[in-house]
Parts: C-alpha cells; sequence; structure tokens
C-alpha cells in the first residue's frame, strides 16, 4: 500500500516544543510536502526555539534566521539571491507566526504578495504572541484571554481576516490547513512546490500552553476549528475558491471553544456572537467570497 | 572613459562595474537617482544583475540579507531616514559577516524636515558594526565604491559609502569611469565562506549563548581594527591598476603646519582651497581629510600629531549633548598620548548650511591663534553659524 503522505522525515525528534504543540506537527508536514530542496527563513517566533539553538538543528533543510518584520523580505532576498547564483528550483519558505505575519510583518508581506515574488510565505497561527508568553496579536479572536488582555471578556476586537487581505493582492495560490487534515495540508504544501509566484499558507495552529488545554486534545481542537467553521479549508487558486473540507452539517462554535480555558469568561451571549459572525463567514465563504 | 556624471551616478555606475548580483533599493531624497539609473540599466541590459523594488528601507536590507547569505554581491543606497529605519537590519548584517556595500548619501535627520548634507545620519549608524568610507569627490565615489567591495569581501564586514546630499549628489564632474576588464582585475568574484546549500544544509543566525556571542563580537571587533590593513592594501593595489591612491585619510601641505584643519565629505574637498588661500598669506595652513570612520585610523593617528600642531576639526554632524562626532573620537584616539595637540572642535553647516573656503579659514585661525595652552583639548564644541 502506498502511504498517502510521504515518509521521508525532514524534522528531527529531541527539538523543544511543548507537548501537542500544532507548528511543530505543522512544519513536519509542510517539510514532507516541499521536500528537501527547501530553505527556511524564519523571523523571530515560537520556531526560533523550535529550530534548536546553535550549532544545532531539529530541520535537515537550510535555516535562515530573520528580524521580526523581514521574514517575507529575507525570503525574497535569499530567492533572488539563489537565482543569481544559478539556482532556479530550491523554495524559500517564509515561515511565520501570527505576530510576525498579521502584525510586524504585514507590510514586507504585503509588499511581497503584491509583486508575486516567487516564495512560499507560511503563518503558524497560534492566535497570540506565544513565544513571548501569550500576548494579545491582531490574530487573536473576541473574547480570548491573553496577558495583554487580562480582563473580563478578554481580547476586545475580532480577529482580522488576515486572508482576505491577502487575497485583495490577486496572489496565484492561497490555502488554509491544519494538522489534523494531515492528507490535505501535505497536499497543499506538494501542489504550492509546483506553482511559481507568491504562495500563501495559513496554518491554525492549536498551542496548549496558550490556548489552556489539554496537550493531548491538539488533533480535536484542530478537527472541532474546521467542523464548526471556525477556520473552514479552503484554497484559492488564480482567484478560484475551493472549499476542501465541506462541513453541511457545522457543529456548533461551543465545542470548540469549551474545551479551551482561554475563552472561559465567554458569557453564552459572547458564544452567541461568535456563531452569528462565524456563520456569516462561513456564508460569505460558501459563496466564493 | 572620461564622463561628465553626478555623485548619485558614480554610484550607480560602480555598482554595475562591480557586477553586483542583487540590487534592493528604495527612493529616498538625496539618494534617488542612483537607483533609478541602476533601473535603467537593468532595463537597456547594462546592468545584469536583479533590481528589486521593495517597499521600505528595512525590506531592502532584508533582502540583501537573504541575498547575500545566499553567495551574491549585493548593493543599496539610501539616506538619512531610511538609514535610520533600516538600523536593526544593519546590526543583522555585520553580524552575519555579510559583505553588504551601501551607498549613503548624507541627509539631516527630521524633526523638523531637512533635505540637506548633515552627517549625523551615517555617523549615527557608528556602532552597527559596518565600514564607513567619506567621499570627497564623485570620481572618489566611484573608486571608493569599488574599493569598499574588494575590503568588505576580505573583512566580512558591510560597509557603507557615504558622501554628502547635494553637494556631491547632485553636483556633476568630470570622472573617469574605468574600463571592466581593469575591474574585474582589481574585484575578483564574490567567494562567501559559508553560504545557504540544500547539499548543506546549515541553519544561520540561530539562538546563541553568551558563551559564543561574545567570541562573536570579539571577533568582529578585532576583524574591523584589522581591516585597516586592508584598506591600505586594496589601496595600493588600486592605485597600480587605476593609477589613483586612497588610503585612510589624505594628506594636505601638511608637513610644516601650524594647525591643521580635520575635515571630511566635500568640506574635505573645499578645506583644500582654504589651506591654499591661508598658506597665499603666509600662514602654514595644512589638512588632514578623513576617509575612513570605520575602521578609524586611531594609531596611525596618534603616531601623525605632533603636541605643537593643533587640530580643527570641522564636523558637519553633532551627537547631542557630546558635540561633532568626529571631534569625540579624534578625542578619544588621542588617549594616552605622551604629549597630544590641542584639538578645538567646530560644529558647521548642519542641515545643508554652506561649509565655505572662507569658514574653513575662520576655523583654522581660531585653532591656530588659541594655541595657548599646548596639551589641553577643548571639551566644547564651537558652534559656526551662519551669519547670513
Amino acid at each position: 500500500m502506498k502511504p498517502s503522505i510521504p515518509a521521508q522525515e525532514t524534522m528531527t525528534s529531541g527539538h523543544v516544543a511543548c507537548q501537542g504543540c500544532g507548528s511543530t506537527i505543522s512544519m513536519r508536514y509542510a517539510l514532507k510536502g516541499l521536500g528537501t530542496n527547501t530553505v527556511v527563513v524564519m523571523p523571530a517566533c515560537c520556531w526560533t526555539i523550535l529550530a534548536g539553538a546553535a550549532p544545532q538543528s531539529s530541520l535537515g533543510v537550510p535555516i535562515l534566521h530573520s528580524p521580526f518584520a523581514a521574514a517575507a523580505a529575507t525570503a525574497c532576498g535569499v530567492k533572488a539571491g539563489l537565482e543569481a547564483k544559478g539556482d532556479k528550483e530550491t523554495q524559500v519558505m517564509a515561515w511565520a507566526g501570527d505576530g510576525g505575519t498579521f502584525d510586524i510583518g504585514i507590510q514586507a508581506l504585503s509588499g511581497a504578495a503584491e509583486r508575486d515574488e516567487d516564495i512560499i510565505y507560511v503563518c503558524y497561527d497560534n492566535e497570540a504572541y506565544m513565544n513571548t508568553g501569550i500576548q494579545r496579536s491582531s490574530a487573536t479572536p473576541a473574547g480570548a484571554w491573553t496577558t495583554t488582555t487580562p480582563a473580563q471578556g478578554g481580547s476586545p476586537r475580532p480577529k482580522k481576516d488576515l486572508d482576505a487581505i491577502l487575497r485583495a493582492h490577486a496572489i496565484p495560490y492561497l490555502a488554509t490547513a491544519t494538522p489534523a487534515y494531515a492528507e490535505d495540508m501535505v497536499r497543499k504544501f506538494a501542489k504550492a512546490r509546483r506553482i511559481r509566484g507568491f504562495r500563501f499558507i495559513h496554518i491554525y495552529a492549536p498551542c496548549p500552553p496558550g490556548w489552556k488545554y489539554d496537550p493531548g486534545l491538539t488533533i480535536e481542537l484542530s478537527r472541532l476549528s474546521v467542523q464548526t467553521g471556525i477556520f473552514p479549508l479552503y484554497e484559492v487558486e488564480d482567484g478560484r475558491l475551493k472549499i476542501n473540507v465541506p462541513t453541511p452539517k457545522r457543529k456548533p462554535v461551543g465545542d470548540f471553544l469549551r474545551p479551551q480555558a482561554r475563552f472561559k469568561r465567554l458569557s453564552p451571549e459572547d458564544e452567541a456572537a461568535i456563531q452569528r459572525e462565524t456563520d456569516r463567514r462561513w456564508q460569505a465563504l460558501s459563496q466564493g467570497s | 572613459m572620461r564622463k561628465v556624471l553626478m555623485g548619485n551616478h558614480c554610484a550607480a555606475v560602480a555598482a554595475a562595474l562591480a557586477k553586483v548580483d542583487v540590487v534592493s533599493a528604495y527612493p529616498i531624497t538625496p539618494q534617488t537617482q542612483s537607483v533609478e539609473l541602476l533601473a535603467e540599466m537593468e532595463a537597456s541590459g547594462r546592468f545584469k544583475g536583479r533590481f528589486m523594488r521593495v517597499e521600505s528601507e528595512h525590506s531592502a536590507m532584508a533582502e540583501l540579507l537573504g541575498a547575500a547569505t545566499a553567495g551574491a554581491r549585493t548593493f543599496t543606497s539610501t539616506s538619512s531616514q531610511g538609514l535610520a529605519y533600516m538600523h536593526e537590519l544593519l546590526h543583522w548584517v555585520s553580524g552575519a559577516r555579510l559583505p553588504v556595500v551601501m551607498v549613503e548619501v548624507n541627509r539631516a535627520l527630521a524633526a523638523p524636515w531637512n533635505l540637506w548634507a548633515d552627517q549625523t545620519d551615517s555617523l549615527s549608524q557608528r556602532d552597527t558594526g559596518w565600514m564607513q568610507f567619506y567621499c570627497s569627490d564623485n570620481q572618489e565615489i566611484l573608486d571608493t565604491v569599488l574599493l569598499a567591495y574588494r575590503i568588505a569581501e576580505q573583512a566580512a564586514i558591510p560597509a557603507m559609502v557615504v558622501f554628502d546630499g547635494f553637494v556631491l549628489s547632485h553636483t556633476y564632474e568630470a570622472v573617469d569611469v574605468p574600463a571592466q576588464e581593469d575591474v574585474d582585475r582589481f574585484l575578483p568574484p564574490y567567494q562567501p565562506r559559508q553560504q545557504l546549500d540544500v547539499k548543506r544544509p546549515l541553519a544561520f543566525g540561530s539562538l546563541t549563548g553568551p558563551r559564543d556571542y561574545i567570541r562573536l563580537r570579539r571577533r568582529l571587533d578585532g576583524d574591523l581594527r584589522r581591516s585597516i590593513e586592508l584598506v591600505e592594501r586594496a589601496g595600493r593595489e588600486f592605485e597600480r591598476i587605476f593609477g589613483r591612491r586612497y588610503g585612510l585619510w589624505e594628506e594636505y601641505r601638511c608637513e610644516d603646519a601650524e594647525a591643521l584643519l580635520v575635515a571630511s565629505g566635500a568640506p574635505g574637498s573645499t578645506a583644500k582651497e582654504a589651506v591654499d588661500a591661508l598658506r597665499a598669506r603666509g600662514r602654514r595652513a595644512g589638512l588632514l581629510r578623513l576617509r575612513a570612520f570605520r575602521p578609524f585610523p586611531a594609531e596611525a593617528l596618534r603616531r601623525f600629531v605632533k603636541a605643537q600642531t593643533p587640530l580643527a576639526v570641522v564636523d558637519r554632524n553633532c551627537s547631542p549633548g557630546t558635540g561633532g562626532i568626529f571631534f569625540q573620537e579624534i578625542k578619544a584616539a588621542l588617549y594616552p598620548h605622551p604629549a597630544p595637540p590641542p584639538v578645538y572642535g567646530f560644529i558647521a553647516g548642519l542641515g545643508g548650511g554652506d561649509i565655505t573656503q572662507e569658514l574653513l579659514e575662520e576655523i583654522w585661525l581660531e585653532a591656530a591663534d588659541k594655541r595657548a595652552e599646548p596639551g589641553a583639548a577643548r571639551v566644547e564644541p564651537v558652534w559656526m553659524e551662519d551669519p547670513r
């Protein structure tokens, strides 16, 4: 039987990620999809640590660490430098958290996307500044507790719709992925590898210490994020949107929210508001926008 | 070939002659024509490298970080606010030991807005671990870009080629543009010591503890000091091929001087006129025109100065609270010294004020005729405001 996911491991064991880290599982799958002909650029994020302190490395591909705001630009430079030296094939992947993407890195990200630079930009989104210890980012959803939104009710604003911003740049490929759907994720990276131009992959990466849940539930929460419509899986190729995991009977958002202590202060009204917003977004998405 | 070029064009022509692989740049006055000309040269096929039009200076330098780590020869140019915006990346690139070369056209920093020449932008990047070379005319700009690549790549330390906004950037002068084959002889292709390579997967810039971090900084500090030798060697080699000599500084009529002007950038060129005029009036004036600010030629300066010859340091820059930056550096270089000369600091021409021949004569006279206290350096700078 041919396995549906490549057996090759480009990430080592023995890294220092937290138990149940969604971004770690995602990196493993990403590299299975991309293969070893890949250079990874990392701004400040959890992966600055997880990639290994010098002289160790948890990845079997070259890594270039970059300043926080500069992941996309640094990756563009690597691609240009490789091409100048005659290497047209190596894929360059920027691998950034939500802080480095939604917030401080969005200028360089927008510039690279707008110019259709030939890189893959991945945001592993765990919905806060987790490496510095759970501070709110513009990816933090409404109502989530963080150390910088400690008051009753949590984060006051809805999560920024970054995918809509990226789609407005008319890039050749955008996809969402989450570790519970491993084959879908690996397929999307393998597909992205075959496309030229700016490719954006948004990974929803559950974070046990930041979301405050039992590390054993990472895959379950990842799956529930899709089944509830909180994080729909889709891809947009040259402007055409395709939903990859249809969920005709979506589960109530409470199934996803309640196992996470970051949402423990949500009132029934708050939860109803999140349900309405999720329904609205799902409706828009299923109409192709 | 003789051509009439503005300073900014000299920078672009030199980058093309250096066969730069990747240019990444963002427009800012008064640097803009250097990247415009490179874009034109790319469009017409005279520049074979990749020209990247980024959305900010921060991204411009980040792209060069990526491209240089991939083994490419890289170039950018900027000024003032753009340089300040790059600041984070300047540390990153020198820490990564990447020989990026950047043209930096001096312009005052806001607030308030000001577009004109002032060295505080480049000098406030003193501690970023970059080499800095100051040019006094357009030929020197072109030549120094070529020299900078050679020195930077040998030292594995990035280099800034600095000149005055408008005074040089927008002024046309006759320039000898060297032949490509001569440049190729002077500047062999860049051979990085390490680079991004999927066949040899290394991690660059990984988290490093104090034990290794201090060693890396010590190595950079030592290599930047020792690059003085590389600067001098490159200057000799340059002279052998092109017939023009560049060292750490230029001495002009210094031998028997009563006092020396110490200047950099375009005023270093005007200062020669001031020296000649003073000599014509029977005063023994001389000039020390500084080129290398990093590496700073402290040891050579200690050997060069004489107790009875005061120095009049002209600074078109200011570190608020402490005065002119060249003034401070020179005083620091002369301590300890068994018999130091008096050192006087003069701040002039901030924000693009003219530093005229007459002003420089006045500065020299001030230093030469106030030599009452040998060995004493003045602490307070003298502010030379434009009386007009």
